[in-house]
Order: C-alpha cells, then structure tokens, then sequence
C-alpha cells in the first residue's frame, strides 16, 4: 500500500476543487474496488477525497417520471428500494446477481460504474498490462482469458468490464449526471464506458475530477418483460462469464421495443441498436431471438480459454428473451435458471 | 472403553464459545512487547536468477528496521543444516533467502521488518528486483515423466504388476486430469517468534505439527530441541497446508534472532499460492472386464507434479489395487518436475485425485456392461485386501453401498443418461465409492488429577478445526468419570508430550487412545495410593476390578466399596497425580491386516438441459469408519469434507500461466470454492463398523474420507444427466456445453 493524503469532503465542489489538477487523485465512496486496487499496488493514488459525505445519497422521482439514483446510493439500497422494485425489477435482479450482500451494501452506484477490470494480469503488478501502464503491452492475450472479452477487443486490450448493474442501466437507457471544473453534463449510458481501442487505460469518457452525481432512469416502459441471467463458474459470489439483460415491450403479441445488453464479454456492456430495431415487429419465438442472438454476436471472436463464451451467450440471450417474452424473469434467489 | 457416557454421543465443541468469542489467540495474535512484523517481497519470475535487489527507498522509509535478502542475512552456519522435517519429502527442502536461485514464482526473496505492519507493508512494495529469468517449464504434458529414484516415507510406491494384459471382452479407457488446487485455509499462515538470550526461542505458529517445527528449528538453529517452543493452540484451517514448517516460521525466528527483537510475519493470502497445494495430475486408467462385469484387469498410471528440488509423492493409484480384485493389476506412478514450489499433502492427497479417475472409470464400465453402478461394485467387493492378500481389520462397505442407495433412494434411477428430467433441467443420479487409510500411529499423552476433582489432559498435538479438543475431553471424562466441564485438555504446545503432526485422519485414533491409556494408568496409580489406607476397601482390588466416578474410585461389582479421590491423595501425601499414556501400535496387525475407511457417496445433479448450468441437489455419504467418538463434529468433519469434494468437481482450478510459470487466480474472488448458494442437501450416514484390531478405542478417523469419491460421484451423476463424460476437473461450464 503506498502512502497517500486523504481528506473528507464537504460539498459536491470541494470535492471537485480537492481532486482537481491532480491525475493521482482519486475519489473514494464504498471503497470496495478501489481499496483491494491500492492493496495490490495497482492504484496508487496521492490523494484520497472521501465522498461518502456528500449529498448524493438519495433515491428521487424525475419530472420526467422517471428516477434519480444518487452516486452514492448502496447497492443494496438501490436493489430493495420500492419503487426500483416496482418499476425497474430489471435493475433490482441485476445489482442482486452481483457481488455479496456484504459488498454490495458497501458498494455505491458511481463505484459501481467506476469498477475496474477483473482481468488477472491487471491486478498482477509483476506482468505487462497495458490498461495498468499504457505501452507495456497485454499480458492476457495468449494467456489465461477465461474472464475476457469475445466482442470489441483490440490488440492492445482484450478486459472486460465486470459489472452487472451496469449491463441493466445500458439495457434501460439510463443517463449519467457527471460535474466537474466546467460544471455539469450528463452522459447516454451507451456513451459513458468505452471499447479499449489504443487507449486501454480509460474505462470510460469521464474527464479527470469529474464526479458521477446520479443515474437517471427514464421512465418505465416494459413491465413484467425483462430479466437478467447470469452465468458463472459457481452458484453465487463470482463475476459474469457471460450475462444478459432483456427487455420486452409487447403490444398485440409482437414486440413493439426490444432492449438487449450483455457482460462479462465485452469492455463496456455490449448493446447494438439495429439488433434491438430489427426485432421490432417481430412474433416473440425462438426463430427471432436466434436470428437476434447471431446479430448481437456477430464478429465475436474467442482468445482460446473463452471461446466457449460465444457460444454460452447466444444460448443465454436466446433463453433470456424467452423468459421476458413470457414475463417470466429469472429468480435471482433460486439459483435454478428459469425456462 | 469401561463406561460411556460421553464417547459416541453427540456433545458441542468445547473450544466453539473461546472461538466465537475472539478469546481462542491464533498464530498472529499473541501480544508480545517489542514486536517487529516483517513481510515478504516474492519473486516475480518462476526461474533465474536475481541478478540484483535494490532496497534504498525501501530502507529509507521511516519505520523500516531492516532487511533480509540472501546478501543481507546473518553469515552463520545456519543454511548449513538440515532444514527437512517429519514429513518432508526426498529432496533439498527449500531454504529462504539462502541463494540467488529463484525455484518458483512468488519465492520470498526478501524480508521487510519494520515497527509497524503498515510502513513493512509499503516498504515491501518499494523493493525491486532485477533478475535473469530462464524459460520456466510449469506443464506437466510436455515435461519429463520419471520415477522417483527415492520412495517418499509413508509412501508406497505402486506395486508390481500382476498377470498380463488379456482381451477382456469389455474394455474401458480414459484419461483424467486434475488440477492444481490450494486448500485456502481461512487464516493465513502465521509465525511470531521470540527469543530469550540466544539460545532459547518461542515462536506461536501456525501449524498441524508443532514439534516438527520445533525439531526443524533446533536443528537449523543449533538449538538444544527443549529450548524450542512451538505453540498453536488453534489453527484457523490447514487441511495438510500445515504439515510442513512453512518459510514463515524460520523466517520470524531468524529476523527476531538477527535483531534481537520479536517478530512476526503473516503470509498474505495472494502468498498462500507460494506454500504449495494439491498437484496436478494427468491418469490413464483400463479397465478389462467379463461381460458379467467381473473385472479381470486394471492398468492406473497416473503422472504428478512435484517441484524440481523435491520429489513429493502420495499414493494416486494404490487405491485401484486395493478395492477391487482382478486377475491383472498393473499400476504406475511417475513424477514431473515443475518450475513450481514443491506440493504439499492436501486433504486426503492422492486418494481424492486417483481415486476420482478409478471411480469415474467404474461408471463407464457400468455403463459399458449394462450393470447397475452399485451391483457393478458389488459383483468386484473385495472381502481381502487383493493387492496383500489380507483381511482388513474390518470393512463395512457394503453395508456403506446398501444404507447409502437406502437413503438416497437410487433404486429409482433410470439408467439411460438423459433420461430423468425435472422441467427443462436433466437430472443426473451417480455414484462412487470412497477409501481412506485407517491409521492408528504412535502418539503420548498426559492426564493430571487434582484433589478438587478436575482433570488436565495434555498432548501436542493440534487441533486444526476437527474437533480433537473435544473428543479427547469426552475420552478423559468417560475414563475418569468427570462431567465434560471438569476436563481441561491442552495442546498445541511442543514442551507437551510428543504427538506426530496432525495428519491422515490419525489423531482420534492415536491421541484418543494414548489420553485413555494415560487415564487408565492414572486409576492404577490411585489405586496404589487408596490401597495404602489402613482397612482400605479397596484393598485387594487389582486395576480392572476399579472405576473412578464422581471422585470415588469404586470397586465395579460394588460401588458401596469405595475410596475418595482426596483420601487416596492423602494416603499418599499427594495434591495430584498424574500419569502418561502411549499409544503404541502393534506392528503384527499391519503384518497381518489391512485396514482402511470406506464410504459410499451418492450424488443427484440437475443440470441446465441448454446453458449446462450444474446444481448437486443431493449428496449422500455412507461412512463407515469404525466407532464414531461423537456424531456431531464426525459429521461436520465429514460435511467439509463433502463441500471439499464438491468444490473438486465443480469449482477449484489454479490457473497457470505457462509463459509465466505463475498460477493467475490468487484470491478468493477468482480461486472458486463453493458458495453456500452451491450447497443443498448433504446427509451423512455413518455405518455401523465394529473394529476390533486397529486400537482399543476401535476408531478410525473421519477427517479425510469426505473428500474421496465425491468428485468422481458427481462427475459419474453429471455423465447420466448429460451424457457427457468429463475426464478433466473442474467440470466447468464450458466442457459440458458441446455436448448438450
Ligand atoms: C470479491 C468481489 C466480488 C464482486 N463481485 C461482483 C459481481 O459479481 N458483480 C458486480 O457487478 N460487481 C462485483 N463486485 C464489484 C463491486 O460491485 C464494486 O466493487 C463496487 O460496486 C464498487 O463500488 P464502491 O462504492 O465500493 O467503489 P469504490 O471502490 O469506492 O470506487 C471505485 C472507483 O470509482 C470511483 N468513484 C466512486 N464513486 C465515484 C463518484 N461518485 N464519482 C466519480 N468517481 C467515483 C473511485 O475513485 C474508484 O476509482 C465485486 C467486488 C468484490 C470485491
Ligand atoms: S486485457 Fe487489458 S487489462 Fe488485461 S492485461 Fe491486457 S491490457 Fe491489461
């Protein structure tokens, strides 16, 4: 652990003012990521600026209808609220697919989005990895990639980013609120992670200092038609090997609007709009959710321990949009996967 | 046993409120007043040299005390002597900071001791080292298979060949493979040392045998063996990681040594991957059998990892040669040197590795014959040891195979694979037997009685979470008829009489039994002293016509003869008295036995008929083990050891990485071991076992059996879910899926 300043902000711009100007400062909210970093000597930040008591905890209504997730409401908050559960169950069985209990009551929203990579030369300080120090090149490639990407990779990174409520708020078209030194501006959910192009070491497009304020949520849309599965090496407690968000709105037996976003297979959660267009109109049934899983995974590709991950993840986006065409979302309890 | 009151019932862990508590201190606890923490800077490649270890920012942090790297160690003769141990493996054990050489990834090349953990902590990561790496070789495909020049004590090496190799009418052959895996214990490796003078160290460790590190350090260290103490009262796991004296603790006592202060190192967990594990293994078995399933021969060769400066062995394929019989037997074991540290004996070592391809092996000649799994096993019971050709000391494996399929319900199964389902999920009904050595070694202990009525029992040996602190209080209440909260029993300790490490499922057998010795000889001695009263009623009785019962030494016949435990000490002038016991195994048993524990393990999987998602619903084992001591912490014993199976089968993998000779998955987050939500029923069966030779107590030990044959049980289940053979654990997701 290296040596590091820590103060404790007060307000939303003293946060700002605290972190600016300095590319070593980082923010600090449920710590869960961000702690294990610095333990493994991966972060290495100067400053600490403690955000946890900043007014950014709440959970509020939109004029639009919709709703505002505070940077730093708990994961577990987030995941039991009422009205998440009532309005936006999608989200709810994604957050509960994730994580522990114990972490995700630790865990805020904006550490959630903010979450580094898995990747297991990241974490490993003696191997080159170009996301860890740009230019010293990808230490997964030829390697152990049974947690990497199949989509959207490059050469210079082939990580993905780990999260399952991120998959969800992609899936729900969710904005993020950021501040920094110029003020406010909120990013498209599709636009907030990036592909790791030749720049691997951003996760994202937020500027430096810049704060995450909320998540704003439009309003509902799809009902009982959603789900979220989730596959891994064990029952509970393990990162995404593939995931799957869906979303269905039904009118007069045909989809009318269809949402898909997958993890685990990708360096931000992976969404294509035509697919998603092209099964509008379409009857709910397995020719149409074949047809939109070899879409959504055309071009993927394997790097040898996670080839099997393409073929995982058409089955899993197959059985996802079957269960939220019949309302039928998978039970994040009964780790039984639902038809 | 005389009277039972408390030996085979069920009766709570006496060490379970300290442990609740936070009272019970473990290695890493022990206040001690000018303590120093050292942590360790591991090497970052798997073969080399260290050409160079710069040190100057670590050394000029603020806190930083000193630090050891093999150019900054104290010149003494101590790298000099023998480092080996009581369980160490043929070979130059590996010595810490002794040279240039680096044998493994994550090697301790350093030693940062500071005033505080934290300023240790940062200063470690200020250290860089620069080395000339070689290619590390870390596959055990590609490199060389050979035969261990020199057996292994306690090893056997497989036995010759029997007959040769016919035409069976029905064949099977396979190849398996198993991985590297690490047992992970909760607390982590541990040492604090102190010295008094420079001749007289204590160090509190972490270990299953605290006089094997005790004699490790009098010998490296020059010392007079009782001017060691090695304490570990409790241990926070181990499951074999424990055996050996780990780099830790010469490391504490040679910095505490050098600075003349105490200090402790802690392992971190990301460093339990560089104490070494489970090896991995590749395996053929062929098995020749009649069309009535009768086996007429079986070839088990199986190749191990081991490091290149030990040949670590254990017994993989024995075990195909002991549990069935058959014309032909021909078993092989062979070793490949790895870049990798040397590994150590997890959990029911080689049984749990070889035993899983046997067993799988088994299913597939059931399936190829058409039999029924467990008539197939029956139709090949061995009622003699077929590789010795003795009887065992007992053997209820059949009675294992009927009260299992009992509970479990296994008449029900179909059959043909594929062929039970639950809605859209395939269920999957397998089986496998399990065998363990039924050890009973050579063990002390000691048993004090106060006038006030209370006893103290006193050995050595550990309790690594199994419970020994408790049997041995119900072994020494039963003998000395106490209530269980008048007994104090005390291990952990090396000045305490001489106990082997804690290992082979032995200690209840071998430390039970010397503690009801103990407790016997300390009756006969009481009765000397009562016999000494003037119209003593016990005046003409001999040792076996007495008990003792509430602080009465009695005659048995006739409990209204009797003398008081205070008369008998006065008698003698005495405030207490005392006595040890031996437990000393009579060599012409193992001449003319064979002795062993069995299991039956039944396992019901549903698996997810298109995402090949597996759940194991049911687990049922059938063990008999000779005389229980006490159900309940028998059977958590055995419920670990089921959960430790499971996670065989379905989770547990150290990944390497070949370019790097480095296992990649060093956490907890990414090393999987089962989650409660992988869990569902488990039942445990004990079987009636009646064991008359092995020991007085007719115990056998249940530590290790859990694991045996539960991976092959559910691998076998999976395959009649599916369809779908999988020779090479875990059974990942991704083996099942191109066959669903
Ligand atoms: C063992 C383990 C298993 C896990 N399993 C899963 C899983 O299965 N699925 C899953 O989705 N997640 C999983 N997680 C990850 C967990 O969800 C994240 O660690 C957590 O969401 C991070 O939130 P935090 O508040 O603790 O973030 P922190 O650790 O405090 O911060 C993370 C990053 O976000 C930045 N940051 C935090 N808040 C803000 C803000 N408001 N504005 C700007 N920057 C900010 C920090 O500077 C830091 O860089 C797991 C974690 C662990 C340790
Ligand atoms: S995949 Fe990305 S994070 Fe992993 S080693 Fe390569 S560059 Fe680093």
């Amino acid at each position: 652990m290296n040596r590091f300043d820590y103060v404790r902000a007060d307000s939303v711009d003293a946060a700002i003012r605290a972190a600016a100007g300095d590319p070593a400062a980082r923010y600090i909210a449920g710590g869960t990521n961000l702690v294990d970093l610095m333990k493994y000597g991966v972060e290495r930040p100067s400053l600490l600026v403690d955000i946890t008591q900043l007014p950014l905890r709440g959970i509020e209504e939109t004029s639009d209808g919709g709703l505002r997730l505070g940077a730093l409401a708990g994961n577990s908050e987030v995941a039991f609220d009422a009205r998440v559960r009532e309005r936006y169950p999608l989200l709810s069985s994604a957050i509960l697919a994730g994580a522990s209990q114990q972490l995700r009551n630790a865990a805020t929203t904006g550490g959630n989005l903010l979450q580094r990579t898995r990747c297991y030369y990241f974490y490993d300080v003696a191997t080159p990895c170009n996301k860890r120090e740009p230019g010293s090149g990808c230490s997964a490639i030829g390697g152990r990639t049974r947690i990497h990407a199949i989509l959207g990779a490059s050469d210079a990174c082939i990580a993905t980013h780990p999260s399952d409520m991120c998959v969800a708020l992609a899936a729900l078209d969710a904005t993020v609120r950021v501040a920094g030194r110029d003020g406010e501006r909120a990013i498209p959910f599709g636009e907030f992670h990036r592909l790791p192009g030749d720049a691997p070491e951003r996760d994202n497009n937020l500027e430096q200092g810049e704060i995450i304020l909320s998540v704003d949520l439009p309003p509902d849309r799809f009902g009982p038609h959603h789900t979220y599965i989730k596959l891994r090496d064990r029952l509970s407690y393990a990162f995404a090997l593939v995931s799957v968000a869906a979303a269905l709105r039904l009118e007069n037996g045909a989809i009318a609007e269809a949402r898909l976003a997958l993890g685990g297979v990708a360096h931000r959660p992976w969404r294509k709009p035509d697919v998603e267009a092209s099964l509008t109109g379409e009857k709910p049934g397995r020719a149409a959710f074949e047809r939109a899983a070899a879409e959504l995974l055309a071009g993927a590709r394997g790097q040898g321990d996670n080839d099997f991950k393409i073929d995982l993840a058409r089955r899993a986006i197959i059985r996802a949009l079957g269960q939220a065409a019949a309302g039928k979302p998978q039970s994040q309890s009964h780790k039984r996967l639902e038809p | 046993m005389p009277q039972t009151q408390h030996v085979g019932a069920e009766r709570d862990r006496v060490d379970g409120p300290a442990k609740v508590t936070g009272h019970a201190r473990y290695a890493a606890e022990f206040p001690v007043d000018g303590l120093l923490y050292g942590v360790i800077v591991t090497s970052s490649i798997a073969r080399g040299r260290i050409t160079a270890i710069d040190l100057d920012a670590a050394l000029a942090v603020p806190g930083v005390v000193q630090i050891f790297t093999h150019r900054r160690r104290p010149e003494s003769d101590w790298y000099k002597h023998d480092f080996s141990d009581d369980v160490a493996p043929p070979g130059q054990p590996f010595r810490a900071l002794y040279d240039d050489v680096v044998h493994f990834s994550g090697q301790p090349i350093a030693l940062v001791v500071a005033e505080e953990f934290g300023i240790a902590r940062h200063a470690a990561t200020l250290v860089k080292a620069t080395y000339q790496a070689a290619t590390p070789e870390t596959d055990l495909q590609t490199v060389a298979h050979y035969t261990p020049p020199k057996a292994r004590n306690g090893i056997a090496p497989p036995p010759a060949r029997r007959g040769k190799a016919g035409d069976a009418p029905l064949r099977v052959e396979g190849e398996f493979r198993t991985p590297f895996e690490y047992q992970n214990p909760m607390e982590l490796f541990a040492a604090t040392a102190v010295w008094d003078g420079d001749d007289k160290l204590t160090v509190y460790d972490k270990t299953q045998g605290v006089q094997n590190g005790q004699n490790q350090l009098a010998k490296i260290f020059g010392l007079k063996p009782d001017h060691v103490r090695v304490v570990s009262h409790y241990v926070g796991g181990a499951f074999g990681a424990g055996l050996r004296p780990q780099y830790s603790l010469f490391l504490s006592a040679m910095a505490a040594r050098a600075l003349e202060r105490p200090v402790r190192v802690v392992l971190t967990r990301d460093q339990m991957w560089s104490i070494g594990g489970r090896p991995a293994t590749i395996q053929h078995v062929r098995l020749g059998a009649g069309p009535d399933g009768k086996l007429q021969s079986i070839e088990h060769d199986a190749v191990g990892s081991t490091s290149r400066y030990e040949d670590q062995q254990e017994n993989i394929v024995n075990w195909s040669g002991l549990l069935y019989p058959a014309a032909t037997t021909s078993l092989g074991y062979k070793l490949g040197k790895l870049d990798l540290v040397t590994p150590n004996d997890m959990r029911a070592p080689g049984a749990a590795s070889g035993v899983f391809a046997l067993e799988c092996a088994m299913d597939e000649l059931a399936s190829e014959a058409g039999i029924d799994p467990v008539e197939l096993r029956l139709r090949n019971y061995a009622d003699r040891d077929p590789a010795e050709d003795k009887p065992f000391t007992s053997k209820e494996l059949r009675a294992a195979y009927r009260l299992g399929a009992e509970k479990f319900g296994w008449g029900e199964r179909n059959p043909a694979p594929r062929s039970m389902r639950d809605g859209h999920e395939l269920v999957g009904w397998g089986m496998a037997t399990g065998v363990w050595e039924a050890l009973y070694v050579p063990h002390t202990a000691r048993a004090t009685l106060t006038a006030d009525g209370k006893a103290t029992i006193a050995c050595a040996a550990s309790d690594i979470g199994t419970g020994t602190y408790t049997i041995l209080t119900q072994i020494a209440a039963d003998a000395l008829g106490l209530p269980m909260e008048d007994v104090t029993v005390c291990l952990g300790d090396s000045k305490l009489p001489t106990a082997p490490v804690e290992g082979g499922s032995w200690t209840a057998a071998s430390a039970g039994t010397a503690v009801h010795i103990a407790c016997s000889e300390l009756i006969g001695k009481l009765l000397e002293q009562a016999r000494r009263l003037n119209d003593s009623p016990l005046g003409a009785a001999g040792r076996d016509d007495v008990v003792l019962a509430a602080g009465r030494l009695q005659l048995r016949g006739d409990p209204a003869k009797f003398v008081t435990l205070g008369d008998a000490l006065r008698a003698g002038g005495l405030d207490h008295i005392d006595a040890e016991g031996s437990a000393k195994p009579d060599q012409s048993v193992a001449e003319k036995f064979t002795a062993n524990t069995h299991s039956a393990v039944f396992a019901e999987v549903k698996v997810d008929a298109e995402l090949g998602v597996v759940r194991v619903t049911r687990l049922v084992i059938a063990v008999a083990a000779g005389k229980i001591l006490n159900p309940k912490t028998a059977r958590s014993q055995l419920l670990g050891g089921a959960v430790f199976g499971l996670g065989m089968a379905l989770h547990e993998e150290s990944m390497l990485d070949h370019r790097f000779g480095r296992f990649m998955n060093r956490n907890l987050g990414e090393y999987h071991i089962p989650a409660h939500a992988d869990i569902h029923a488990i039942d445990i069966v004990f079987v009636p076992e009646q064991e008359d030779h092995l020991n007085p107590l007719g115990v056998k030990g249940v530590g290790e059996i859990g694991v045996v044959g539960t991976a092959a049980a559910i691998a076998n289940a999976v395959h009649h879910a599916t369809g779908v053979r999988v020779r090479e654990l875990p059974i990942t997701i991704d083996k099942l899926l191109p066959g669903l």
